[in-house]
């Protein structure tokens, strides 16, 4: 089986996430990384293949800056077997309409069975690439799930939603999302990481995915981000310690004082 | 005045709280037409001022998950050119939109907490750290709106029935639920839509008792943080945070939670934080109103205790 994991290269969460001048996120000036949740789309797609046993190939896919071969890097530190890098300058500022179109048509260009994604991307958070992809390429999309098994050509999940747990199943190909409930991520070991040294990656521009650069960007944007702004940091009220229950009754006071009792 | 498409949220038939929030926010910008795939109490469809009602039969598309809805709407889209198509957040109606807008070549925005009626939405993005303005400049605007984004207001709407049927690609039933497990109720308020939300997260060490019991005192719906959720002391639809729910009520209680940034990401926006933590170096404690430093179990029973107390 062939296996395409689509990943994310995302500013590091914990760092002071900003944006441009021009809206769009500084992806360069804020240390990024492999989207945490698409750490968990490479974990099932390691353990896919590792159940089969057989020759499954794991392809890492990333559309983003130069930097993104970081990402991709370290999927393949985990265990992945080589790396497709889109990049080019025309597709900086894109959103998930643009990138959903580059992704689909590299997808493409891959042999593949089964694409697995991330829950959502830690920055934009959208969590609509995986439904647009299923549209885009014309096959089934299961998605969100925490349990994920796959017998013959039939991918079945676990969907913990908010209603109901749920079983859901699709035919190959298909694009299949986790989320982080799906199981903790693998750390690359020293063997991995020596390993992913020599793994080939290839670089893909606009111009070999036959894709017209007036398609995707910023300026092609299919909505415009007017204005953005940092939210005024909430300032600290009292905080009290409690000796001998006198932390409750200040609390039951403080409730009490703001209606809530 | 042109159409607004309303997609209709329903449990067991009946039309949920946040679907009258949409159409409150739909009347802004046009006149709204509620889309109801399956069936419903439409009565109030119509006291909430949808001058249209869709109605899809679903007997055909039942569990075949979001496809077969998204080609509904796009049928729609093309019939009524509407100013505007409004879904819930949340994974299907997010992914309904991303599948409307490719098929339709239509802007997308999501996660919206306030929509204004030029089109503008206001969102929160970076764990509630920055509020960005968009507009959608290409298509029929698709936008996707939280739970809570406005009050719902009665308004009479016409309500005028219109039988919808369309036809569903086989592709769109390609993928099918085979299985499904409804979870039980709590009798508590709705995590995303109750006034008032008590969590608790590591510190609790796995007894959620006394957390349910104080939420229980002052009417709350119950949360829990991701660490809570990972050692399997609640269920994953309790979950406050990036990978769970985003709540944004008049108050917030942590109890037993260090308050990291992806927490922070589902609460951070609610009027009024409180916490209780045995750490004084907390980092929930930078976002408080008001904070104890202390052991929950001797604090939260106290409370409670005090709280039941006083109502009498
Ligand atoms: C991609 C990603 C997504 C994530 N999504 C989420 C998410 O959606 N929601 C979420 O919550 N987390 C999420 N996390 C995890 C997050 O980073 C934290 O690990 C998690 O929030 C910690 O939970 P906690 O505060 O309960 O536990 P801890 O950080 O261990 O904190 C426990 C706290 O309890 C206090 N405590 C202990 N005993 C007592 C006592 N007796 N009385 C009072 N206080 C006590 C301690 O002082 C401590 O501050 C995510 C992480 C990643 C990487
Ligand atoms: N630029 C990208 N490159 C590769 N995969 C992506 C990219 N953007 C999104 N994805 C995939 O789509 C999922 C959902 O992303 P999003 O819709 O942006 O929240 C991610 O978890 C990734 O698996």
């Amino acid at each position: 089986m062939n296996i395409v994991v689509c990943v994310k290269y995302v500013p590091d969460a914990t760092a002071d996430r900003r944006f441009e001048d021009d809206n769009t996120v500084d992806r360069v000036g804020v240390d990024g990384l492999l989207s945490e949740l698409d750490e968990y789309a490479v974990e099932q797609a390691l353990q896919v293949k590792e159940k089969l046993g057989d020759d499954t190939e794991v392809t890492v896919l990333s559309v983003g800056p130069e930097q993104a071969t970081d990402a991709i890097r370290k999927a393949l530190q985990m265990g992945a077997d080589k790396g497709v890098h889109v990049v080019d300058d025309a597709i900086a500022g894109s959103d998930a309409l643009a990138t959903s179109l580059v992704l689909a048509e590299a997808i493409k260009k891959i042999d593949h069975d089964l694409v697995v994604c991330g829950m959502a991307s830690t920055d934009g958070s959208m969590g609509v690439v995986p439904a647009m992809l299923a549209e885009r390429l014309d096959v089934p999309a299961v998605t969100l799930g925490s349990e994920v098994e796959v017998d013959g050509t039939t991918v079945r999940i676990r969907r913990d939603g908010d209603a109901a747990t749920e079983t859901i199943e699709g035919t190959l190909p298909l694009v299949l999302s986790v989320t982080d409930q799906s199981g903790e991520a693998r750390y690359p070991s020293f063997k991995g990481i020596m390993a992913a040294k020599k793994k080939p990656v290839e670089t893909w521009s606009l111009g070999d995915l036959g894709v017209d650069a007036e398609l995707v960007g910023l300026s092609a944007a299919w909505s415009t981000v007017e204005e953005t702004s940092a939210r005024p940091p909430r300032t600290q009220g009292e905080v009290v310690t409690d000796e001998d229950g006198s932390g409750a009754t200040a609390l039951v006071e403080f409730l009490a004082s703001k209606k809530f009792i | 005045m042109s159409e607004v498409l309303v997609l209709v949220d329903h449990v067991d038939g009946k039309v949920t709280k946040p679907t009258l929030e949409l159409l409150t926010i739909a009347r802004r910008l046009g006149e709204p037409s509620a889309v109801v795939i399956g069936s419903v109490d439409t009565s109030s469809l119509k006291q909430y001022g949808a001058a249209k009602i869709y109605t899809v039969d679903d007997a055909d598309i039942k569990g075949y998950l979001v496809a077969p809805k998204a080609e509904v709407l796009a049928q729609l889209v093309e019939k009524t050119s509407p100013a505007a198509v409004l879904l819930p957040s949340g994974g299907e109606g997010k992914e309904i939109a991303g599948r409307l807008a490719v098929k339709t070549g239509s802007g997308l925005i999501t996660d919206a907490v306030d929509v204004a009626a030029d089109g503008t939405t206001t969102q929160s993005v970076f764990a509630g750290s920055y509020t960005v303005q968009a507009k959608v400049t290409k298509g029929t605007p698709i936008i996707t709106v939280k739970p809570n984004s406005a009050t719902p207001e009665q308004a009479d709407g016409e309500g005028a029935e219109e039988e919808f049927s369309v036809t569903i690609s086989d592709r769109a039933k390609s993928a099918r639920i085979t299985a499904s497990e409804p979870r039980k109720a709590s009798g508590r308020p709705e995590l995303t839509e109750a006034a008032i939300v008590v969590s608790g997260g590591r510190g609790t060490g796995g007894d959620f008792s006394e957390v349910e019991g104080f939420a229980d005192s002052i009417g709350a719906a119950v949360g829990a943080s991701r660490a809570a959720v990972d050692s399997g002391w609640m269920p994953h639809a309790f979950q406050v945070g990036q990978t769970g729910k985003t709540v944004s009520p008049q108050l917030y209680v942590a109890n037993g939670i260090s308050g990291a940034i992806q927490h922070r990401a589902g609460m951070q926006t609610s009027k009024t934080i409180v916490a209780v933590n045995k750490d004084e170096e907390a980092p929930i404690f930078e976002l408080v109103d008001f904070g104890v430093v202390g052991d929950l179990h001797a604090v939260l029973p106290r409370a409670t205790e005090e709280i039941t107390k006083r109502k009498g």
